[in-house]
């Protein structure tokens, strides 16, 4: 038997607002979060449980479009955070909360477990100290393996492998459904979601009076979630405790025909020379080979370059030489928000009724269930009173994963409604019902990007040659 | 629940290849005779080609829609079955296709299955040109389809790149919809002139550039020079694949060079009772030359529905660099040299040829050498006469073609 996933879920009810364009509605807002990333969608959704008004601001035309869509995708367990640092507590209980809620919800998610593959004797060298600080992050099964383990769990493996420290807990989760879970679940207990609102300064006095492209804003309470920008925004509060410098990460995407040649996430041992590219599956049953580590200084880089990809590929075929030869369905680029320190930087300034949200570095999808709980204590601290909370509705997002039951291969469900049967995108098999599903959901998509983030639509191999123009022709007949 | 169901022969794929072949072995009474197409109409890519230049003998004012419409026409009048919609989706055992459509699922099962799924452009990502990821960035087919079928914007300023005579049919798309073509870029040392568009060659597209919408795109000339051409649109043309998820899903093996179903001279692939026709096998040549394999396939799939056996592969024919690939590309038993000796092999280089000396060795034995006293370009075929084939021993080791 199969389990139906829900398909029609987030189907707006009547009291929801997202707001895209015009005046920002009047009258003051208890606490206003700033970036509708997963750091600041997970904090309005926790903050929803509280009877109070809430707003969530984005400069973008969508939830999830900064960082928190281009990133590697995984639910870390924090086994090699600093010790003691706050990012390891929060990595650690961030993953155990968000497993329990993406089983709740629908998020996809896949306990693979990873290895630590080491390549040569300094690699090998480093295992028992990489164990041993797992023990001190609290995460006790981790455990070294040798050689001849590896390549019977992982056959295709090139040669050279000398060892390897697996890591059971960790686990591929889908980022885009995340984020749009937490938002979708906000909205619907009354966050007001505000797009194409850019936060350009802040004035305070009593309240806060944020100055945005569409107009100002009046809140008791701000937090910063704005990722690669949040040491602007704190500027904009007179503090200057970090300055972030984006981390370019550079992704390969091989096709699904790949996936075979990969059963763990394959992590590299960090060394003197950084840490490495990775080779992991995703939930969509595609094949990911980077990132890269750049710095730059231009916070909208988000491009590929010549170098970083022959990089990657030169990386690749020592890991996984057969993955070589498969077709490539995507390449991106995520920015990193580092600040120069080990750590987050969350920042409570109670005397300003702020909390900042900053250098949520490469743990932040993995961390933000926990930093969203953390960030509501910080809050309550600075006397937000937190009296009345409520339980949640509880949420049912349709499912992107491959390893879980896609509407195309749902016999009642085309029973129910044939449009789940008639498949527009050929390579990602998504069909007309959840393309429609999606485009009527509680934060819709406000571009064809933002529809591949919810259905995988236009996402495959083939880039659109076949299904780009009736994609499109959906999202605009939406639209009009 | 899946509906189970048997036909006869289940094409998938109601493109010229599947259309033809279809026709053909209904029209010789292969019993239930049915093509699936994922599209909502049937007819393939000649759907959104609207320049004429379709048929065989080449007909100029043939457009691709009436060729489309013809095929499918002829297939039904013959009595297949052609169902639109239907997305075959995977295998549930060697000859039984797992299908969804809106009418729900189905396991269909036949006595021969046939892989009429055609070739796409390889698009950006997979050429692995870096920069930006803008919108305003195609390929032929998406770009053919927003404007012919669906009546979208395309941009102002385009950009085309590739080198194969499809170069020409994106510019004119382009110019139908409003742009302005830039330049068509390749980097290759010769390409497709277009009358009024610049062509620049061994020119190579280094970045694509632009927030949101494209801005432009940065070339780099094999001398050193770059530049950047501003333009709101990029087509990415040619480099085909064909689209062989479905053959690999089911473990029929791929050959390293077209990258399609490895097939002998009766279409017939690894694994007994599946063939394959079409751009399937090597990407895109003619629609006619594809439509002339499916026709060419009814004989030996109507010997396979007669019980005939499923020979055992012989020898691989492989090529060495400049060409790129040969098909047919396995030798088999002797039913293949009346089929050979009736089609030609295809085979492609690289490079462009001139006047070139092929030769086709065995073990060391040295069975076929030919001079060709013509040009070919790298987006043409060479068509060589099979006699020589039946020099090849069917138990010996790889036959190799070369140029001598
Ligand atoms: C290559 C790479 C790989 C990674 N891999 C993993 C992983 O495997 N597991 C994991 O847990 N984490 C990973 N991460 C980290 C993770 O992606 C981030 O920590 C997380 O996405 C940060 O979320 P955020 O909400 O803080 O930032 P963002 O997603 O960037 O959100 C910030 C938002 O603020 C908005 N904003 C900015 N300025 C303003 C303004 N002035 N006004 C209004 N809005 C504004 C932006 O539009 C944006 O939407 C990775 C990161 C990268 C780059
Ligand atoms: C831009 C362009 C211009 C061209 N111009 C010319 C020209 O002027 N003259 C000329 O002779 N030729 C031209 N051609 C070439 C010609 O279109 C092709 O050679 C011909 O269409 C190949 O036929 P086919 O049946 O092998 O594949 P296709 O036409 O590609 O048909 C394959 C069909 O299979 C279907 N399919 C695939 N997988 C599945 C599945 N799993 N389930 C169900 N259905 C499936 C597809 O939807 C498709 O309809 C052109 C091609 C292009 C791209």
């Amino acid at each position: 038997m199969t389990v139906s996933p829900a398909h029609t879920a987030p189907t707006a009810p009547t009291a929801t607002t997202v707001t895209t364009g015009g005046a920002l509605p009047g009258g003051e807002y208890d606490v206003t979060i700033v970036g509708a990333g997963v750091v600041g969608t997970a904090i309005a959704r926790e903050l929803a449980r509280l009877p109070l008004r809430i707003a969530l601001v984005d400069a973008s035309d969508d939830v999830g479009d900064g960082t928190s869509k281009a990133n590697t995708a995984l639910l870390h367990t924090g086994f090699d955070a600093v010790p003691g640092s706050v990012e390891s507590r929060l990595v650690r209980e961030g993953h155990l909360l968000l497993s329990a809620y993406a089983a709740a919800t629908g998020i996809p998610v896949e306990p693979l477990g990873a290895l630590l593959v080491a390549w040569d004797a300094e690699q090998l060298a480093a295992l028992p100290g990489l164990a041993e600080k797992a023990l001190r992050n609290g995460y006790r099964s981790a455990r070294i393996i040798p050689a001849e383990e590896v390549r019977a769990r992982e056959p295709e493996l090139g040669p050279g492998a000398l060892g390897a420290l697996d890591v059971p807990g960790e686990s591929l989760i889908c980022p885009w459904t995340t984020t749009l879970a937490y938002a979708t679940q906000a909205v619907r207990a009354g966050v007001e979601l505000h797009l194409n609102c850019r936060v350009l300064g802040v004035t305070s006095a009593e309240v806060h009076t944020v100055a945005t492209g569409r107009g100002p804003l009046r809140t008791r309470y701000l937090v910063n979630a704005a990722g690669l920008y949040a040491d602007e925004i704190d500027r904009l509060l007179g503090h200057a405790d970090f300055t972030v410098t984006p981390r370019r990460g550079q992704l390969i995407v091989f096709d699904e025909l790949a996936r075979g040649l990969v059963r763990h996430i394959l992590l590299p041992v960090p060394g003197a020379l950084g840490k490495g590219v990775l080779v992991s599956p995703t939930v969509y049953g595609k094949v990911m080979l980077g990132p890269t580590a750049e710095d730059l200084d231009d916070k909208t880089d988000t491009g590929s370059t010549a170098e970083g990809l022959a990089l990657l590929r030169e990386k690749g075929r020592r890991i996984l030489p057969a993955l070589l030869e498969e077709e490539v369905t995507a390449v991106y680029a995520g920015l990193r928000a580092a600040t120069g320190n080990d750590d987050y930087a969350i920042r409570a300034h109670p005397e300003q009724r702020y909390v900042t949200v900053g250098g949520i570095r490469s743990t932040g999808l993995s961390a933000s269930m926990a930093i969203a709980a953390y960030v509501v204590e910080l809050l309550a601290d600075g006397g937000l009173p937190v009296a009345g909370a409520r339980d949640l509705e509880p949420l049912r997002m349709p499912n992107l994963g491959e390893a879980f039951p896609r509407p195309y291969r749902d016999a009642e469900l085309i029973a129910r409604d044939p449009e789940y049967g008639r498949i527009v995108c050929h390579c990602e098999r998504v069909t007309r019902g959840e393309i429609r599903d999606a485009l009527a959901s509680t934060v819709p998509p406000g571009s064809p990007d933002g529809l591949r983030r919810r259905t995988r639509a236009r996402g495959g191999r083939c880039q659109g040659f076949y299904c780009g123009p009736a994609v499109r022709a959906l999202f605009e007949e939406a639209r009009r | 629940m899946s509906h189970d169901r048997t036909v006869d022969v289940l094409i998938v794929g109601a493109g010229p290849a599947g259309l033809a072949l279809a026709a053909r072995l209904a029209g010789a009474g292969a019993g239930h005779v049915e093509v699936l197409e994922r599209e909502q109409d049937a007819g393939g890519v000649p759907r959104h080609c609207h320049h004429g230049g379709f048929g065989g003998p080449v007909r100029p004012w043939l457009t691709g829609p009436a060729y489309a419409r013809r095929a499918v026409r002829a297939a039904m009048v013959a009595g297949a079955t052609v169902r639109t919609g239907v997305s075959a989706t995977g295998w549930a055992g060697p000859l039984t296709l797992e299908t969804t459509s809106p009418a729900g699922l189905e396991r269909i099962t036949a006595r021969a299955v046939v892989l009429a799924t055609g070739a796409r452009e390889r698009p950006r990502s997979a050429r692995l040109v870096p920069g930006s990821r803008p919108a305003g960035v195609l390929t032929t087919g998406e770009l053919q389809q927003a404007v012919h079928l669906y009546g979208q914007d395309i941009g102002r300023r385009a950009v085309v790149v590739g080198a194969e005579p499809v170069v020409r049919h994106a510019v004119r798309t382009l110019r139908r919809a409003g742009a302005e073509v830039v330049a068509v870029v390749t980097e290759r040392p010769r390409g497709t002139a277009v009358p009024g568009v610049p062509l620049l060659t061994a020119t190579t597209v280094g970045e694509l550039r632009g927030r949101g919408r494209l801005s432009g795109v940065v070339v780099r000339h094999a001398d050193g020079r770059t530049g950047i051409l501003a333009c709101d649109t990029v087509v990415f043309t040619g480099d085909w694949i064909p689209d062989h998820e479905l053959a690999r899903r089911g473990g029929i093996a791929v050959d390293r060079g077209t990258r399609g179903p490895a097939v002998d001279a009766s279409f017939r692939t690894s694994v007994p009772g599946v063939f394959a026709v079409g751009n399937a096998l090597h990407g895109v040549e003619r629609a006619a030359t594809a439509a002339a394999e499916g026709a060419a396939a009814a004989a030996p799939v109507l010997a396979r529905l007669a019980g005939a056996p499923w020979p055992e592969a012989g020898p691989p024919l492989v090529v060495r660099a400049p060409l790129l690939w040969v098909t047919p590309n396995r030798l088999t038993d002797l039913t293949d040299l009346t089929a050979l000796a009736r089609r030609p092999l295809l085979l492609r280089s690289g490079e462009p040829l001139t006047a070139p000396v092929l030769t086709a060795a065995q073990d060391g034995r040295l069975l076929w050498r030919r001079r060709f006293p013509v040009r070919t370009a790298p987006s043409r075929s060479l068509r060589l006469a099979p006699g020589w084939t039946d020099r090849v021993d069917r138990s010996g080791g790889p036959v190799v073609l070369a140029i001598g």
